[in-house]
């Protein structure tokens, strides 16, 4: 690891300003991925700011909204009461996520921040345009098993790991950032990017700004919601495809449904159009596939994610399944 | 948690070496003395203005000193201080071969900057008996052969401790979903599950 400054200012303020200061400087949450990044120096900061200890932990209901301080480990949401009884989806996505240890340090904005990546990223003998713009894609014509199937760019193909994400996307969640230039708001379905021409950017977060809290409303879909991740064992893994899937039930029919996927985008990918297919249908096999094939209109593979082709229709149906009440778990 | 202790760099001694003759060839700024690190022109220098003051009690002892700000709390414990119980695996998170617990929650300390303990108390492998007593957890791993080579097990049994503690314990399928971040090479799994669930059933305080 390259030779860093760290610093733990006290006040929200003074780290802000600390980050701005330098070019490299990075703030630093649980480090669960900035650490690991920067012992294989894919990432060489030469400051971090520790912002762990700044007043933004715990989690908060003002009316319909619940809101998430950003310094709030993951560990504590999914056990949290308040996000167990209005958003059960998140607590579901998060312990489908990384190991008891890793939940128990990351933080909920480092979680929005984790890397889009793919092992091409790691590995520094090869091109990745997300490492090193302008050197080409490694996973394009290599192992692409794990890659994207929508909304790519032959400059990158990676996906976005967090699950935490998925759940965020599918409940129309807010992140709240502040920056030297004030506080702003970004809804979570601009705060991710897709590759384009810049994969070698995740997000529309500015270098200097500072993730303070998330936002979510408490919707009318947590009776009738369902986290469904597919992955090659059965914990401690990245997805192939994730589905959260939310309805809002009357009796037998969907009065609104959410729907979004992991393990298939650079970032958290929603399914608008399913979700507009099954307003007012009724909670039928029939209906869910009919959804799932919508969804996947427009889904491209690579050599070796064919699979996903399958397995994301699939997977659709049972989240839909099981959130419904068609089916138990 | 020791919330309220802001660290900030001695500026006065930075001061002073930016005074010195020694270092002002080098045109001192923060980043200059990590370019000159990196650059490995002068690590000493760059070091002693970097460096990290850290109080954390480790087992019940507090130790007190000034850190290399890239010391993982894993090396922490086993370079500087001799706690060579906690064991190095991947040193990237995903074999739990180091789990540690720090203010009571279990934590990589392989992905832990020991910076970042500082005020806090941090729990090894070395920290759980009582004495020549085995912590109930260590003995019921020997009593289920919960090991083989046995280079995971601090790190199974910390990881172990914490399961029960969190209430994270209540069946097999728990355990195994609980325990998914501590990576056995050996595959002694299934008697690892055994000792937990002996454990969690025995109701001993754990």
């Amino acid at each position: 690891m390259n030779l860093f400054q760290y610093v733990r200012p006290a006040e929200q303020k003074t780290a802000i300003a600390a980050v701005a200061a330098e070019p490299t400087a990075r703030f630093l949450g649980g480090g669960t991925n900035l650490l690991d990044l920067m012992k294989r120096h894919i990432m060489q900061p030469e400051k971090l700011v520790d912002v762990t200890r700044l007043p933004l932990k715990g989690i908060t209901q003002q009316g319909n909204i619940i809101r998430i301080g950003a310094l709030t480990r993951n560990t504590e949401i999914a056990e949290d009461k308040t996000i167990l009884q209005n958003l059960p989806l998140l607590a579901m996505a998060i312990n489908a996520g990384a190991s008891a240890q890793i939940r128990n340090m990351a933080t909920t904005g480092g979680n929005l921040l984790q890397r889009t990546r793919c092992p091409y990223f790691y590995d520094t003998a090869m091109p990745c345009n997300k490492r090193e713009p302008g050197t080409g894609c490694g996973a394009l014509e290599g192992f692409n098993r794990m890659h994207a199937i929508f909304g790519f760019s032959d400059k990158c193909i990676a996906v976005n790991p967090s699950d935490m994400n998925v759940a965020l996307r599918a409940l129309d969640a807010t992140v709240v950032v502040n920056g030297p230039k004030g506080e702003r708001k970004i809804p979570i379905a601009d705060f991710h990017r897709l590759p384009g021409d810049t994969p070698e950017k995740d997000t529309n977060l500015d270098k200097n700004e500072l993730i303070t809290a998330v936002t979510i409303p408490i919707s009318p879909f947590s009776k009738n919601a369902y986290y469904l991740k597919v992955r090659d064992r059965n914990s401690y893994a990245f997805a192939l495809v994730s589905v959260a899937a939310a309805l809002n039930m009357d009796g037998n029919t969907i009065k609104e449904a959410r729907l979004a996927m992991g393990g298939v985008a650079h970032k958290p990918w929603r399914l608008t159009d399913a979700e507009t297919f099954l307003k007012s249908k009724t909670a039928t096999e029939e209906n869910f596939q009919q959804a799932a094939q919508i969804a996947f209109q427009g889904a491209k593979a690579f050599k070796h994610n064919q699979y996903k082709l399958k397995l994301g229709p699939n997977t659709i149906v049972q989240a839909l399944s099981v959130a419904s009440g068609l089916k138990s778990v | 948690m020791n919330e309220q202790e802001p660290f900030c760099p001695n500026e006065s001694r930075r001061s002073f070496l930016k005074k010195s003759t020694v270092i002002t060839a080098v045109a001192l700024t923060p980043a200059a003395a990590i370019n000159a690190a990196n650059n490995h022109w002068d690590e000493h220098i760059a070091a002693a203005i970097e460096n990290v003051s850290l109080s954390v009690e480790i087992n019940g002892t507090r130790h007190t000193m000034d850190i290399d700000p890239r010391t993982s709390l894993l090396d922490l414990l086993r370079e500087n201080l001799h706690l060579t119980g906690t064991k190095k695996g991947c040193d990237y998170g995903q074999c739990g071969a180091c789990t540690v617990h720090v203010n009571g929650e279990r934590v990589l300390s392989c992905l832990t900057l020991a910076a970042t303990t500082d005020g806090s108390k941090v729990t090894t492998i070395e920290g759980l008996a009582n004495g020549d007593e085995l912590h109930p957890m260590q003995a019921a791993f020997i009593k289920h052969d919960g090991f083989q080579c046995g280079y995971c097990t601090p790190g199974q049994i910390m990881s172990a401790v914490a399961c029960i503690r969190e209430g994270h314990a209540s069946s097999r399928d728990q355990i195994r979903e609980y325990m998914s971040g501590n990576i056995c090479r050996c595959g002694a799994y299934p008697n690892i599950v055994d000792a937990i669930e002996e454990v969690q059933k025995g109701g001993q305080k754990v």
